[in-house]
């Protein structure tokens, strides 16, 4: 909560100069974290950390590209990793070609390479999805996100069938000199590349592209009205979409040297809607919290439990159904309480709020991972083990201490909620009191 | 001719079995205008607990209080979290239910484990009912028809002779009316979602010892029924029956075609080479292409005609 707080205020403070420090205190810190992990004894980079920030930072392009869609134009697309697939793959055979010589373009610029082969794929569906939206849009990119899914196991010219495509990153051939042999040289890369997209797509919500898919997504018959075809913004907003979606599918090929049926799925293209939905959709960076968190808990969590899908589909319920706005959305709310200073007045409440949260929380846990483990664990031959003491998931103790946080720790939550929000009700009483 | 009138038989059973989950959903989403992402996991659900029942009571236990489980889960979904989120549009009543889906999925592999479970077909019914051209018709087979049929009257003599069947049909063309003129439209929401719930209950105690009970198969029959609703139309229950028994027949009769386009222009003397993408596509046998029709079709479907087969509205 206070890393939230100090942002809020940072930003009410240096309003309009500020976001941009912040963004670039965002690209240093991308830029030194690498070096946080070294390990200087053995002089190693560490292989897990540099993975999960390379995936962090594709995810971040696909998130936001998603979100073109869903947060900016109001379209719930569900195959998006389409145009992220197709952009890993199309890379894949560059680099190929690169590799055999028949290509001459630098590894610098293969990601645009990959962008720009999935903006080519994202105008020729972005032509048969365009005239649908709401419901009938979601339902005809599923379609799509199945039929190329499917393709991509069937035909092995291009997709590779089951084992997928790889290819040698090594083209000898570079704008600075740099071969890419190790993972760090790659990530800075991936830095590089994802800062231009996130730039690029900030550009664009300054566009009148942009705001015409704000206002199609608001009120499309008055924007119809105005003189402004839906269907262009909805074709040029998809294709375009796409396209930053390739970039970073070009970026995964990249980095893993191989790409699979697994990133046209319908797992990735439901994960772009977590992330997107979770970090919030109705700001520019939510999708950019979404997809660093999603990436955490999916490298973090999936090393100490198998039941993260079950963590992250209970979070996003609760989202749906009690903070629309997404994480980003609870930032903002903040804003207004931070620049009238008052921002103090809510410590002592969320520090109430935070130990029925927390009991909540591990008995939660707790109830979760023991019944993963009497059944999948049991079948897979692991024990569950909690600071090195092994725990038998079929005594009564562990069970009750689970409930025992859950049940009573549920109910002071729910007491203590209600207080927060008598609290909250009050603060942004006086607010309007003062402005008036 | 005696595989087509095999297939035939096996693609209605199929199509009836599409029918009982994709009635209920075409009925919450004509009128609530929530795509239930998580209709198949109640189907899947529904099958689970009739495995568990059947090891306990027995199979016919299994056939009322599975299905009663599934419209009392689907009642609480309906009431403690769509009425919740309803306020906040369509797109978060959808991803509430996408959301449901992950949980579902997850917690069936929690209890049950991740390997399918033997849920198998009841031993009274486990014998041949007639033999056509020398291959057996399981008994089963004509049981499930039996119960989709069943079901198939009973709905139809709900809807159109019951007072709660009226409100029910005007509230599919004209919600807004319909609680204009006085009648608790959220009540009847929750009466339509606990039974099309219940519908896909059923439908899983039936499809689960048909097919495999395993935690895929919401995932694997969801996107169908979903191909069976945009392509039968909304509001339309004629349309999502015709709908559901030309998917169920496209499944089956796909998989006895072997032939692929490359053979059919080979007759004419052109041979056309599999090293390239687009002569792979033309190379591949029907019996492959089958699980992916229903997804074209919808394509098709939504560009040429967006209010589906026979739907009062544009989706």
């Amino acid at each position: 909560m206070s890393a939230a707080t100090t942002q809020t205020t940072a930003v009410g403070r240096f309003k309009g100069h500020g976001k941009t420090w912040l963004w670039v205190g965002l690209v240093v810190v991308a830029l030194a974290l690498p070096w946080v992990f070294f390990n200087y004894q053995t002089g190693r980079h560490s292989g897990f950390v540099l993975t999960m920030l390379s995936q962090a930072g594709m995810m971040i392009l696909f998130a936001l590209s998603y979100n073109m869609l869903m947060g900016q134009a109001g379209l719930l697309s569900f195959g998006h990793a389409v145009f992220f697939g197709l952009g890993g793959f199309s890379t894949i055979h560059f680099l190929r070609a690169a590799g055999n010589g028949t290509l001459p373009v630098p590894m610098e610029l293969m990601p645009l390479l990959g962008g720009l082969s999935s903006l080519g794929f994202g105008m020729v569906f972005g032509a048969m999805v365009s005239k649908q939206r709401a419901t009938a849009f979601a339902m005809i990119t599923m379609g799509i996100g199945e039929l190329v899914g499917a393709s991509a196991i069937m035909f092995h010219s291009f997709f590779g069938g089951e084992g997928g495509v790889n290819a040698d990153r090594m083209i000898e051939r570079s704008l600075f000199g740099v071969n890419y042999a190790s993972p760090v040289q790659v990530y800075y890369l991936i830095v590089a590349w994802t800062v231009i997209g996130v730039v690029g797509m900030l550009f664009l919500t300054r566009t009148p592209l942009g705001a015409m898919a704000n206002a199609c997504r608001d009120n499309f018959e008055r924007a119809q009205f105005m003189g402004y075809d839906p269907r262009r913004v909805r074709f040029f907003q998809f294709a375009l979409a796409g396209g930053f979606a390739g970039i970073g599918g070009a970026l995964h090929a990249i980095t893993y040297e191989i790409v699979t049926f697994d990133a046209v799925g319908a797992g990735l293209s439901a994960n772009a809607v977590l992330m997107a939905y979770i970090g919030g959709s109705g700001t520019f960076y939510g999708p950019i919290l979404g997809a660093v968190l999603i990436t955490l808990m999916q490298s973090g969590v999936s090393l100490m439990s198998n039941s993260w899908l079950i963590y992250v589909g209970v979070m996003f319920i609760g989202i749906v159904a009690f903070a629309p706005g997404g994480l980003a959305g609870m930032i903002e709310i903040h804003g207004p309480i931070a620049r009238a200073g008052r921002l103090t007045r809510l410590i002592v409440p969320y520090i109430r709020l935070f130990f029925p949260a927390f009991a909540v929380l591990i008995g939660f846990i707790g109830l979760v991972e023991l019944m993963s483990f009497l059944t999948i664990g049991a079948a897979q031959g692991k024990t569950l083990e909690l600071f090195g003491n092994k725990i038998d998931v079929k005594a009564a103790l562990p069970w009750l201490v689970s409930l025992g946080c859950l049940v009573p720790g549920g109910l002071w939550l729910w007491f203590e909620s209600r207080a927060f929000g008598r609290v909250w009700d009050r603060l942004t009483e006086d607010l309007k009191e003062r402005d008036r | 001719m005696e595989i087509v009138l095999i297939s035939l038989l096996n693609g209605f059973v199929y199509g009836m079995l599409l029918f009982m989950l994709a009635s209920g959903l075409t009925l919450i989403f004509s009128m609530m205008g929530v795509l239930n992402f998580a209709h198949a996991s109640i189907y899947m659900l529904g099958a689970y607990a009739a495995f568990d029942v059947t090891r306990l009571i027995g199979f016919w236990a299994a056939l009322i209080v599975a299905p009663v489980l599934c419209g009392a889960i689907g009642a609480a979904i309906e009431i403690y979290g769509l009425r919740r989120v309803h306020h906040n549009g369509h797109i978060a009543e959808l991803l509430f239910t996408f959301g449901l889906f992950f949980i579902f999925e997850r917690g069936v592999q929690m209890i049950w484990g991740m390997l399918p479970v033997p849920y198998r077909v009841p031993p009274l019914l486990d014998f041949a009912l007639f033999r056509v051209y020398g291959s057996n018709f399981p008994a089963y087979r004509g049981f499930m028809l039996l119960i989709s049929g069943g079901m198939l009257l009973s709905i139809w003599l709900l809807l159109t002779r019951t007072r709660i069947g009226l409100i029910i049909q005007a509230a599919l063309t004209h919600p807004n009316m319909v609680s204009s003129l006085g009648h608790n439209v959220p009540r009847v929401f929750t009466t339509v979602f606990a039974g099309g719930c219940f519908l896909a209950g059923l439908a899983g105690v039936i499809g689960g010892n048909y097919q495999i009970t395993e935690p895929t198969m919401a995932s694997a029959l969801g996107p169908i029924v979903f191909v069976v609703v945009v392509f039968g139309g909304l509001g339309s229950l004629m349309g999502c029956f015709i709908a559901s028994i030309i998917m169920g027949m496209i499944q089956t009769f796909s998989v006895i075609i072997d032939g692929s386009i490359a053979d059919l222009v080979k007759g004419f003397g052109v041979s056309i080479p599999s090293d390239n993408l687009l002569g792979e596509i033309l190379n591949v046998p029907g019996s492959r292409v089958g699980p992916l029709l229903p997804y074209a079709l919808m394509i098709l479907m939504l560009l040429v005609r967006p209010r589906g087969l026979m739907g009062n509205r544009d989706t």
